[in-house]
């Protein structure tokens, strides 16, 4: 990946979109099948060591889930959470939290510093902490509460899906230390693939409702989820049906178009009335008469 | 591991119980998802938790800590009951048609020739019928009322599913479910696992958890084929190589028996460690004793072995009772010990009830710790507010640190828990001053023999004498020392190619005869690192070297009815083809044998044949019987009232006072390790300490209600012996079992806590713990003794 696979970037607009010419290259994804899942944190804790992350220790709050949350120093965090299924029996289900590169991503959409996130031709998204202002827009309109703010520089963080070991053809290192091959990592359509297969043979193994966790609200994910029950993803800590919200998308499809339009109405006006009118000459003794329209402002200066 | 890891792809059934492989042996499970995705294989789990594993399971079971044997004697009651045999397999291959003496009986939770005073059986008829030729008498049509049969049918029928789940508290409902899936392994074309570990060995009837296991996986005609087996999944990295190497008080290498001081000569010694065969034609492995020990000796002794000396036999000492660690500590305790090594241990922490481990530590003139890091034992002297409450001034014992190497700051073989001998080499250099073991006890020996030289001393022969010829007698080389482990041919100087080429006559020295082949003239096998799979059936023999012989799967002749035909052609193994023998392993027989003539799969016994009546072999009994912990939960054994917990464990003078009642302390509690962690190494490290930063107790709903506990409270848990105050974690995950007719609740308790923690620090829940451990092994039962809980006030 480089520079020139960036397809989509913050801080700018549909009128001036960014090369697309590599737009041809394979979409690639993380398949997390939490019906494989241990719950051993291995890709946690090997999250941390390639990233360099080191969060604070904390303390116990109740749960093998630790820490309790991401941060801008923990960018994937086994989730734990005790359910009882339709069947009154217990699943301890297990999830992977990190970004989900998003293929419409809302965090790059509410981002008004130009090229801080991007989406690469891949469909990573990523964030250029250089030019994030720590606004905290991203943090925000995150449907799956994923980028953090660091207290320490002020700039959000999320998993890069390793985009510096893609870059060198490597899997992502969550993937890599996987112990049960719960994750997997490969191109979209593969990803796809063997999600189908497996949702079929956990039907045929009793697990009628599980399904892929892949939702179209934005516009698709780049880490798809084989869950047990796809009935119910806010179990798994994930919401149901995830968009990106709507002043966000108006601010980035109705505003900032229309922003733009009507900076380059303004200046079409500007030269049209230059051309056919030509120079707006004052005449000399036309300030009485102005005066005369704005009396009270005139008596305040 | 009768099996190996990657064997576990080709089972059917894998069964979890007595372990948490998910949690404890996370990449090692990862061949257990291979079988459920590509094996259709279903995943059994029993535990008092709903643990790691259980949430990947098709079918959990829960039971009350300590009840495993009924569990698995009920269960072979309903194989039995429900002819899910494979009669084919238990016909030819168990002892299920010899008969036992007439003498021989069990009546009340005892077997015959009990002695109550000393707590030890006579075992005297704890054996076969035998004939003229002392040959044990069987009765094919199994229809002689003393034959193992009709004796294990006649033992088991008592273990009826009400009787099971009154004893485990497991329901029958879940209980008919696991039955059933194991059950469906009888089959030719079927096998089931079964993965264990500390969970059944931390028992006062630990061996005998084990053997009830092994007692299903026979009547399934599971061992000896792929995808089955006996499989022992080992915690610490090459704990299965101490074990080979014979660290335990009563071993030698290659599982030899250290003499004791009965056997006054090396003949007397001989003939009591070599067995005789009980059915004619046997091969009887053992009956090469002899050649094993020499072989041995003269590796030990080298030159200054010789038949005149009986091969230096004198100079081995003869032990006159177990000193196993807890024996040790005791004597401490009674200050008849002065000085202490601990190597690869951190005893104050993995030791039971460390109130009296503290006391006995404290009573010593010196120890000397070596260890990488700086354990707790090497400062269990160093008060530590709550968590090491001692009063330094009290103690005087000198404390010695030798810093050693890390595994991997050395070079040498790590023998994991599918008994692969994997050679690695150094990835760093060590910190500090540390030093390899090998180079801190040469030096010592240097010493010592320095001494003796200049100032003598009582028997100076076994140090005068130990083989030392290395390049460096102050740091042996790990090549030198798996060398010498191979064997070598004194009159040729050649390395040798197996233990087959063993001789009792001093003309081959061999340090562990079971190691043998592992570094031949070839060059060392164990660095091998080939992984292609021929077969596609998981065996590889190009990679490392799998002891013994290069064999990855145990007693396969098993995989083969009597005449070499396999019994599932999908999973051959071996296969006897135009008079020869052909397979993708090697065979745990001479394989110039012909099928009739080696259809005795378990060739390390006398009889040749699994055994459902073990014989004298174990301490309490020849079958295996539910006896309750040594804190029972209900106070009492619904079998026979009058014998309520193993009759045969060792009891030392006090101990009995230091045991709880269930009128005091209701809840069973069992201890366990984490993912997170790793036994006490890892609560000095920062990244496993941010995923799970800090000690905790789990405790189920109904109990933390009843106690005002929230999830997160501070809470005292207490045992006759100690108390510990920790976080509480109420969880759906344990559930309350009804048992002879009451409530029992679980409460678990993690052990990676200790005092001297870089990053937590918390109070070791060997604390709680009991010492009184299993009848045979002495391991202590930390998976099943007795609590009170309490809120507290936080720390």
């Amino acid at each position: 990946m480089s520079a020139q696979d960036i397809i989509l970037s913050s801080g700018t607009s549909k009128l001036a979109p960014a090369a697309q010419v590599r737009k041809k290259l394979s979409k690639v994804a993380k398949l997390f099948d939490a019906t494989k899942c241990n719950g051993c944190k291995a890709c946690q804790v090997s999250c941390s060591e390639w990233n360099d992350l080191r969060a604070p220790i904390g303390e116990f709050t109740g749960s093998y889930q630790n820490p309790a949350d991401l941060s801008s120093e923990c960018w994937t965090l086994m989730k734990f959470n005790e359910v009882t299924d339709e069947k009154d029996k217990l699943r301890w289900q297990f999830t992977h939290t990190a970004c989900m590169h998003c293929d419409d991503p809302a965090c790059l959409t509410a981002c008004s510093t130009k090229d801080a996130i991007v989406k690469h031709a891949n469909g990573i998204v990523d964030f250029d902490s250089d030019k994030c202002i720590g606004c905290g827009y991203c943090v925000t309109a995150c449907p799956f509460d994923v980028p953090k703010l660091d207290t320490v520089d002020q700039k959000a963080y999320k998993c890069t899906m390793c985009s510096d070991r893609l870059q060198v053809g490597q899997e992502p290192s969550c993937v890599k230390s996987c112990t049960t091959g719960a994750l997997k990592f490969g191109t979209r359509e593969d990803m796809l693939f063997i999600a189908d297969l497996r949702i079929k043979q956990l039907h045929e193994k009793g697990f009628t409702k599980a399904g892929l966790y892949n939702p179209q609200g934005v516009g698709g994910t780049g880490m798809m989820m084989i869950l047990h029950d796809i009935d119910d993803p806010q179990s798994y800590g994930l919401p149901a049906d995830p968009k990106t919200s709507l002043p966000i998308k108006l601010w980035q499809d109705v505003v900032k178009p229309l922003g733009a339009a009507g900076i380059m109405a303004t200046v079409a006006v500007a030269c049209l009335h230059r051309i056919t009118v030509g120079r707006n000459l004052v005449e000399e003794d036309e300030p009485a008469a102005f005066d005369h329209s704005h009396p009270s402002k005139s008596d305040k200066e | 591991m009768t099996n190996h890891w990657i064997d576990i792809k080709n089972s059917n059934v894998v069964v979890i119980m007595g372990g948490n492989a998910a949690e404890a042996h996370p990449v090692g499970f990862g061949w257990v998802t291979e079988a459920m995705e590509h094996n259709n294989a279903k995943l059994v789990v029993v535990d008092p938790r709903y643990n790691r594993s259980a949430a990947l399971s098709d079918c959990y079971a829960p039971l009350r800590s300590g009840t495993d044997i009924a569990f698995l004697l009920g269960l072979s009651r309903y194989l039995i009951d429900t002819k899910q045999v494979n009669y084919d397999y238990v016909k030819a291959y168990t002892n299920a048609s010899y008969i036992v003496r007439e003498d021989f009986e069990f009546n009340e939770g005892l077997f015959s020739g009990f002695d109550e005073k000393s707590r030890t059986y006579d075992k005297e008829t704890w054996y076969y019928d035998l004939d003229e030729n002392g040959y044990a008498k069987v009765d094919e049509s199994f229809e002689h009322p003393r034959c193992v049969w009709n004796l294990l049918k006649q033992h088991v029928e008592r273990y009826d599913f009400e009787t099971v789940s009154n004893i485990t508290g497991t329901p029958v409902e879940d209980y008919e479910k696991v039955c059933a899936l194991i059950g469906s392994t009888h089959t030719h074309d079927k096998a089931a696992t079964f993965m264990y570990a500390l969970g059944w060995t931390h028992h006062t009837k630990g061996a005998q958890n084990i053997r009830s296991m092994a007692m299903v996986q026979l009547l399934l005609g599971n061992i000896g084929v792929l995808g089955g087996g006996v499989n022992a999944l080992r915690g610490h990295s090459n704990v299965q190589g101490a074990t080979d190497m014979g660290l335990l008080c009563q071993a030698l290498p290659g599982y030899l028996k250290l003499p004791n001081d009965k056997d006054t000569d090396l003949q007397t010694y001989l003939e009591h460690y070599t067995p005789k065969a009980l059915r004619p034609g046997q091969t009887n492995y053992w009956s090469n004793y002899p050649k094993f020990f020499i072989s041995q000796m003269k590796s030990f002794w080298g030159d200054n072995a010789t038949a005149a000396n009986s091969f230096g036999y004198d100079w081995l000492p003869k032990w006159d009772k177990q000193y196993d660690f807890t024996k040790h500590i005791d004597m401490m305790y009674h200050g008849e010990v002065n000085g202490y090594f601990i190597q690869g241990v951190n005893a104050i922490n993995s030791m039971p009830n460390r109130n009296k481990t503290l006391a006995a530590f404290s009573k010593l003139k010196f120890m000397v710790v070596m260890d990488p890091l700086a354990t707790e034992t090497s400062v269990f002297w160093q008060k530590d507010g709550e968590f090491n409450d001692v009063d330094p001034s009290q103690i005087q014992t000198q404390v010695f640190r030798l810093p050693t190497t890390l595994f991997a700051e050395e070079e040498g073989c790590i023998v994991n828990s599918g008994r692969w001998m994997q050679w690695h080499w150094k990835g760093a250099n060590a910190p500090g001053e540390s030093k390899p073991d090998a180079e801190i006890l040469s030096g010592i020996l240097m010493k010592l023999r320095a001494l003796y030289k200049e100032e003598g001393g009582v028997l100076p022969e076994p140090i005068q004498a130990a083989n030392w010829g290395y390049h460096d007698p102050y740091f042996p080389h790990g090549s030198e020392v798996a060398k010498e482990l191979n064997g070598i041919d004194l009159k040729t100087g050649k390395q040798l190619d197996s233990f087959s080429q063993l001789k009792d006559d001093g003309s081959t020295a061999c340090g562990c005869w079971i190691y043998s082949g592992s570094w031949t003239e070839e060059g060392n096998l164990m660095a091998r690192r080939d992984n292609s799979d021929p077969s596609g059936k998981g065996i590889t023999p190009g990679w490392a070297f799998s002891w013994p012989s290069n064999r990855r799967v145990l007693y396969n002749r098993a995989s083969c009815d009597v005449n070499g035909k396999p019994w599932d052609p999908k999973r051959t193994i071996l296969e006897w083809k135009h008079d020869k023998w052909h397979g993708i392993d090697q065979g745990d027989f001479n394989m110039k044998l012909t099928p009739q003539e080696s259809a005795h799969p378990f060739i390390m016994q006398q009889e040749g044949v699994g055994r459902f009546f073990a014989l004298k072999h174990l301490a309490e009994g020849p079958f295996p019987e539910h006896y309750e912990p040594m804190e029972s939960p209900i106070g009492t054994n619904p079998l026979h009232p009058k014998v309520v917990s193993n009759p045969a464990v060792r009891m030392l003078d006090g101990v009995a006072e230091t045991l709880g009642s269930h009128k005091e302390f209701p809840y069973v509690c069992t201890t366990y390790c984490m993912t997170e962690h790793f036994n006490f190494w890892t609560k000095h490290c920062r990244l496993a300490a941010i995923s799970m930063p800090e000690t905790f107790v789990e405790l189920d709903e109904v109990l933390a209600a009843a106690k005002g506990i929230n999830n997160g409270d501070w809470v005292t848990i207490s045992s006759k012996r100690g108390e510990l105050k920790t976080k509480a974690l109420v969880t759906k995950r344990l559930q309350p079992l009804k048992v002879h007719g009451q409530l029992v609740h679980t409460v678990g308790l993690p052990r990676h806590g200790g005092h001297n923690a870089l990053t937590r620090k918390s109070t070791s829940c060997n604390i709680l713990t009991t010492e009184v451990g299993d009848a045979n092994t002495q391991v202590p039962e930390f998976k099943a003794f007795l609590v009170n809980v309490t809120k507290a006030e936080a720390i």
